[in-house]
């Protein structure tokens, strides 16, 4: 069975990082402004030579909020580290910050294989479903897992599935122009189910081996919207049993506190697979994604690091930390 | 998930009932309670201090009225605060000098200021002016084309030059292209940056200096985490800004990133943005923020959502059917579907105020389970249109038949029958003007 459901090889491009010490250098360049943020203060604290009074873990817990991991999700690491300080005291703020970046270590790890889980080339055509609230960046990111795909010698096919938004169909269709790749569209207003449909349909007669799925963004909370989307992905699993092999919800690292509200709700109803972190080349944290980590147990797969095709890397937890507390 | 504020705040005053004046200790642990919340609504965390600093000030030694709990007195100054602090001058734009006045759309990637830019020109429109949209976001693919499709939906002018020309040419020939076709306020679609890059900031700048923009509104998304702060605060230092557009603020987040782009820049927010579709923008009112970012519930805005739904003829027809007692199951299941239109019963709960601790009631959590709303559903299609209007024809055999159709129990038919008419009655009494006594104790 796992047979037809290994990893997906990294392109060749990419360093393999589970065997090398040093992270991508794009990576850890394009985390260098959310390191500066208040990772980096997080990060200056533990620099001190200060002792591990009050004042330090309110300073902390202050840190730990501002880089949106939460009140609740924070409570609980301080808490978590006060117990282990008061177990073990810890001999100074580095011992502290070590303990810290362990518990997050293991916050991210709980969630499982950060891989994607797509059959072979030679198995069978690729599924992935592409969700997300407006102005996450779902279209950029296509765009990027295509690019990624093609490095790792697929051949996708992109589906616009986002028949709503002014121009979505437009916007697709000049990333396919700009990786050389099929989009199948329909004109704007169809029946996204109905475009997903005929357009897996098609990608099949035309021998792609991946088929990466656009759809319009919504509010998780608008009923009839999570509907229309349950539709989209009970089209695809009719049409192909097995698909959809991926539902990776795009959230953006901008976001708060309501991006475990965003994967609740888009969990509940369509199933999500994994999260795609956008926009981390802000000064945003994306700090919501412990949160997730911590109540969904969802793992994060890529990470958008930039406005060029090649920015998103698959996502590796020690990478990410190690980029961000160094 | 989280409880709400106000039954935290009970708990801490149970052993304080309206005796003596606001102690030290019982407003530190309120306010503890009211810190966690503003976290959890994504107020930055040095604003939530502060906010919490001055609100300590102004409760401890207040006297407990009579009127009111210790905590609904806590809360009566949380939220006083909040609206002060949030409030200023909704919707209003300036309109001095030239024709057409211009306004800056600025924001990060992803905020919804092309779709504000549509949104924005429409409520313009409405107040008699002649907008037009220029597009200069030149980056994004499409985005011009994007701006040009919903200015054609709403039918208002769009200038474009596509994306080859430089972003502070087209919006200088954009002006005088309004100037000529008589335009009084030309609003310009900017491209999305991220506050980091340099390059595209200075382009911003430039196109300000330029332009010299009547308003410079920052879009920024109600989903907007702790950072908001910090992207205001450059925008601010770079552009100046004038006002905020907050948008997405139709999802359940809980929009304390406004408190904080208000407290750190004293930008006022002029506008809310609501809905997919091209509407006009919504008018800002502090007090309902307020009672959001606190979790406390936003009546007005469900209230409006109802209104939103019902036609005005529908509502009045309701209204005569309920006050003479010819409410039928067909009325009934009408409602029924209109409140699911308006989302999870849960979200619905959750603006309710008070509604939320009246839940916790196990016999209330199972009358609005989802799934008996599913079964009653299934039952009233069950019965034919005659019974549905006339129920004192069901009788024994037609309630067997309907317990069949819909695959229940004949108790859940009985039931269900009881129940509707206790409410026909009750309505009766109730447009009657007077409200019975164990709903009236509900309420409380």
């Amino acid at each position: 069975m796992m047979r037809f459901f290994r990893r997906a090889a990294p392109p060749p491009s990419e360093p393999d990082t589970s065997a090398t010490e040093a992270a991508p250098a794009s990576v850890e360049a394009s985390l260098s402004s959310t390191r500066k943020g208040f990772f980096g203060a997080v990060r200056g604290l533990f620099q001190t030579q200060r002792s591990l009074d009050d004042g330090f873990w309110d300073e902390l817990e202050e840190r730990l909020i501002q880089a949106d991991l939460g009140a609740h999700t924070t409570g609980d690491l301080i808490e978590e580290l006060q117990s282990q300080h008061a177990r073990l005291p810890f001999q100074d703020p580095k011992a502290a910050e070590l303990a810290l970046r362990a518990e997050l270590l293991t916050l991210l790890k709980t969630t499982g294989d950060t891989g994607l889980f797509l059959p072979d080339v030679q198995d069978g055509i690729a599924i992935i479903l592409v969700i997300g609230v407006n102005g996450v960046g779902k279209t950029t990111s296509i765009a990027k897992l295509t690019h990624y795909f093609q490095g790792g010698g697929r051949h996708p096919i992109l589906i616009a599935g986002d028949t709503f938004r002014a121009a979505a169909i437009d916007q697709l269709k000049i990333w396919g122009d700009r990786t050389g790749v099929m989009v199948i569209a329909q004109a704007p207003g169809s029946d996204p189910a109905s475009v997903v449909f005929d357009g897996i349909g098609a990608a099949v007669g035309r021998g792609a081996d991946t088929v990466l799925i656009d759809t319009a963004g919504r509010l998780h909370t608008k009923i009839n919207l999570m509907e229309e989307l349950k539709k989209v992905r009970r089209v695809v699993e009719r049409r192909h049993p097995g698909a959809p092999h991926e539902t990776l919800l795009v959230l953006d690292a901008i976001t708060g506190q309501n991006g475990l509200m965003q994967a609740k709700s888009f969990a509940h109803a369509v199933g999500v697979t994994g999260l795609i972190l956008s926009k981390l080349d802000s000064s945003a944290k994306g700090g919501v994604v412990f949160a997730i980590a911590q109540e969904l147990k969802l793992p994060i797969k890529f990470i958008g690091t930039g406005e060029r095709l090649e920015d998103l890397s698959p996502f590796d937890p020690d990478e990410f930390l190690h980029a961000l507390f160094t | 998930m989280f409880e709400a504020l106000t039954d935290r705040m009970q708990g801490i005053f149970k052993d304080l009932r309206n005796r003596g004046r606001l102690g030290e200790p019982e407003v530190d642990a309120a306010l503890k309670e009211v810190r966690l919340a503003l976290l959890e609504a994504d107020v930055n965390f040095r604003v939530a201090r502060d906010f919490i600093k001055r609100v300590r000030e102004r409760a401890i030694g207040v006297e407990v009225s009579e009127s009111l709990t210790p905590a609904q007195q806590v809360l009566r100054i949380v939220n006083e605060e909040l609206v002060e602090t949030l409030g200023g001058e909704p919707g209003r734009i300036d309109w001095t000098g030239e024709m057409p006045a211009p306004v800056l759309l600025v924001g990060l990637n992803g905020q919804g200021k092309t779709t504000s830019a549509a949104k924005l020109a429409l409520t313009l429109r409405k107040l008699g002016q002649r907008p037009l949209l220029i597009a200069c976001d030149t980056f994004r693919p499409a985005a011009v084309l994007q701006l040009v499709t919903l200015g054609k939906q709403i039918a208002c002018d769009v200038y474009e030059e596509g994306t080859a020309a430089r972003p502070v040419d087209i919006a200088m020939r954009g002006l005088q292209w309004g100037r000529d076709h008589g335009h009084t306020v030309a609003i310009v679609d900017t491209a999305g940056r991220q506050q980091v890059d340099e390059a595209l900031m200075a382009e911003l700048v430039e196109l300000k200096a330029m332009v010299k923009p009547n308003e410079v509104l920052l879009v920024a998304s109600a989903m907007t985490g702790q950072e908001a702060v910090n992207v205001a605060q450059v925008f601010h230092d770079k552009l100046g800004l004038t006002g905020l557009i907050l948008t997405q603020i139709d999802g359940d987040a809980r929009g304390g990133a406004a408190l904080s782009i208000r407290a750190v820049t004293g930008i006022p927010v002029k506008f809310l943005g609501v809905g997919e579709k091209v509407e006009p923008l919504t008018s800002f009112y502090p007090d309902r923020l307020a009672s959001r970012i606190l979790g406390m519930g936003d009546m007005l805005t469900l209230i409006e959502q109802t209104q939103d739904m019902y036609s005005q003829e529908e509502a009045i027809s309701l209204q005569k059917k309920l006050v003479k007692g010819q409410f039928t199951f067909d009325d009934f299941l009408k409602q029924m579907q209109q409140i699911r239109k308006m989302g999870s019963l849960q979200s619905i709960i959750e603006m309710i105020p008070g509604l939320n601790q009246l839940m916790k009631r196990p016999e209330m959590a199972k009358a609005l389970d989802e799934k008996q709303f599913k079964r009653v559903e299934a039952i009233i299609l069950s019965m034919t249109l005659q019974e549905r209007a006339l129920p004192s024809l069901i009788d024994g055999s037609r309630r067997r038949r309907i317990a069949v159709g819909s695959g229940t129990k004949v108790q859940d038919v009985n039931q269900l029958l009881n129940q509707f008419r206790d409410m026909q009655s009750m309505m009766k009494q109730m447009s009657k003007g007077s409200v019975p006594k164990h709903l009236a104790k509900l309420m409380r």
